[in-house]
């Protein structure tokens, strides 16, 4: 039966040793992917692998990235929240893979809120 | 839900949400025997039986935002469309099972899709929860647990996005080579 054994998990670790540097003390980003089953069926999960992607290429170890359930705003799924620290949250609204990235890039890692998608500060 | 992996992202969502520290998801995949068989398992704190009476009904919910409920009861009826069924069973304080069975050759089964994306979705999302994936394709089983990966990983943490990327291309890697003759995932093919 095949399983990840350690030998593959060394291999993973030597290929994202960079990107998994300690990520320690308080995050200065955290961007939430809501999952819930409207966020889910809306396409979050391709919000999410994007997200994965940009954050395992930028290699930054001051933001995490968590999923959580739906927020109430089903109509405008999937929704992604930044909260810079300091800094207002920004909602995110109808996002996609190329969204995400945008988000990421110009947002997360600029500082350039995307208003063009942003539903609303909470 | 375009596909079944959507479904157990959605089944693990709900289990995480309510609590529970393990959540155990299992493929069992037969097209010799016209069956595919999906489960999400968990050790959250079970529902009560007059939840468990009308969980298909999509008015019955445990959020508070809305009144309505959709993931199961669109479950059940996904299954139902494919010649098969939903089943819950629940221990109040021990945790909840929810199998889905579907006749692998209906036609209006839903494709089982990514569900590395589904599996590399949850470990990176929910660090604080363990998760274990089994499929089975025939004769063929692949198996992971974020447990095990934690320990025998020497400090790996399963849940950094790199990481979880690499445990979902491993993933479809092995079921890309136990893939039953027809291949139903596009999605798969690619990102090799």
């Amino acid at each position: 039966m095949p399983k990840l054994t350690v030998d593959d998990l060394r291999q993973i670790k030597e290929r994202t040793l960079q990107a998994t540097a300690l990520r320690h003390g308080t995050a200065r980003v955290k961007i939430t992917v809501h999952m819930g089953t409207c966020g889910i069926a809306a396409g979050a999960r391709a919000v999410m692998a994007a997200l994965m992607e940009e954050m395992a290429e930028a290699g930054r170890t001051d933001i995490r990235v968590v999923t959580s359930g739906c927020m109430g705003m089903c109509s405008s799924e999937p929704n992604v929240t930044v909260e810079v620290l300091g800094e207002e949250p920004i909602v995110y609204q109808h996002m996609d893979a190329n969204r995400m990235r945008q988000v990421f890039r110009r947002h997360v890692l600029l500082g350039e809120v995307q208003t063009d998608f942003a539903l609303a500060k909470v | 839900m375009r596909e079944l992996s959507l479904h157990l992202l959605d089944l693990a969502e709900n289990a995480v949400t309510a609590g529970a520290r393990r959540v155990s998801i299992t493929v069992e995949e037969s097209p010799a025997e016209d069956r595919l068989t999906i489960r999400v398992a968990d050790d959250g704190p079970g529902l009560p039986e007059e939840k468990l009476r009308r969980l298909e009904d999509p008015f019955v919910t445990s959020r508070t935002t809305r009144r309505v409920g959709l993931g199961l009861s669109l479950l059940a009826a996904a299954a139902r469309r494919a010649g098969g069924g939903m089943t819950v069973r629940s221990t109040p304080g021990k945790g909840t099972e929810v199998t889905a069975r579907f006749r692998y050759h209906h036609i209006d089964r839903a494709p089982l899709g990514d569900v590395a994306a589904t599996v590399a979705t949850l470990i990176a999302g929910y660090p604080a929860v363990d998760f274990v994936y089994r499929h089975r394709i025939e004769e063929r089983e692949i198996a992971l647990d974020t447990r095990e990966l934690r320990a025998a990983g020497e400090g790996l943490d399963p849940s950094e996005p790199a990481v979880a990327e690499a445990v979902a291309r491993w993933l479809r890697d092995q079921l890309l080579r136990s893939a039953p003759g027809e291949e139903e995932d596009p999605d798969a093919q690619v990102d090799r």
